[in-house]
């Protein structure tokens, strides 16, 4: 029986490492569930739900705050926001299930929201 | 044999006690359902010292105990399914006899997760499971280092006090 390191294990373990990378990878990029709409709310209220199949361009105005949503190739962003930090225009395009945008100035939150939601939403033990 | 039984029952106390003891001191890095498994020093010390059909009846007798003294059905059902995989694995590497005890570990703690995974996916029925294969292997990967490294280490000094074969 072997029992000390050798060449064998440095063979199996980069192995190892290289699967779990490979599956990290798999998962958080190629497997992530597309979503397929984008829903909208202003202050907690439900404003609107957009398909992200469609090319379209969303105006909110609520007094006097204007957002400007572009979804484009399947992806959303905010393309203009009278908000005075425009954290919300600097964040990256969303398109993948659960991610969002907020705009917390003008409360404006967009979540991607996906068809093929599970009729569970979590298990309570 | 009777040796053997009597070494069995010394090993199931020690791999019960790791439990407790993993129950008092919670090792907790903010990740639910990531846990040390310390008592699988003793399954793997089991495996080989003992052998394989001991260290069955080791992991199966821990799990069930473990689980109804300290868990509920559901963690058993977690630790069984794990338990069985990681163990299935680590008797199949170790059958090829390339590898030392810690590389097997490694891999029987990724194979511990990955089945706690499969019953995840039956019992929860939500894609979202997916999501948490790369933390569970990743996880998997450093306890059975951790777990290896102590198994291997206790093996090779007292191992041979054991050998009953």
């Amino acid at each position: 029986m072997k029992k000390r390191f050798g060449k064998n294990d440095v063979i199996f373990i980069s192995f190892l490492i290289l699967f779990c990378v490979g599956v990290c990878v798999a998962v958080y990029k190629g497997g992530a569930v597309e979503g397929s709409n984008i829903s909208i709310t202003i202050d907690g209220a439900e404003y609107g739900t957009y398909s992200l199949l469609e090319e379209q361009i969303i105006t909110i105005e609520q007094e006097g705050h204007i957002n400007i949503i572009e979804i484009k190739d399947g992806e959303a962003f905010m393309k203009e926001a009278s908000c005075p930090d425009q954290l919300c225009v600097d964040q990256n395009e969303i398109s993948f299930d659960k991610e969002s945008i907020i705009c917390l100035p003008n409360k404006v939150v967009i979540t991607v929201t996906s068809d093929m939601e599970s009729d569970l939403d979590g298990i309570v033990r | 044999m009777k040796k053997k039984t009597a070494y069995l029952g010394v090993m199931l106390a020690l791999a019960l006690i790791c439990s407790y003891v993993e129950v008092l001191i919670p090792f907790s890095i903010g990740i639910p359902g990531i846990k040390l498994g310390l008592a699988n020093i003793v399954i793997v010390f089991a495996l080989y010292s003992l052998g394989t059909k001991e260290a069955y009846i080791l992991s199966i007798a821990r799990v069930l105990i473990s689980g109804f003294m300290f868990g509920n059905v559901m963690a058993i059902a977690y630790s069984f399914a794990g338990g069985m995989l990681s163990l299935t694995v680590m008797y199949l590497l170790k059958k090829t006899d390339l590898l030392c005890p810690l590389s097997i570990s490694i891999a029987g703690g990724i194979a511990h997760n990955i089945g706690q995974i499969i019953i995840a996916t039956f019992l929860v029925s939500n894609y979202y499971v997916l999501y948490y294969v790369p933390v569970l292997m990743v996880a998997g990967f450093i306890t059975g280092t951790l777990i290896g490294i102590v198994a291997q280490e206790v093996f090779l000094r007292v191992g041979h006090l054991l050998r009953v074969r």
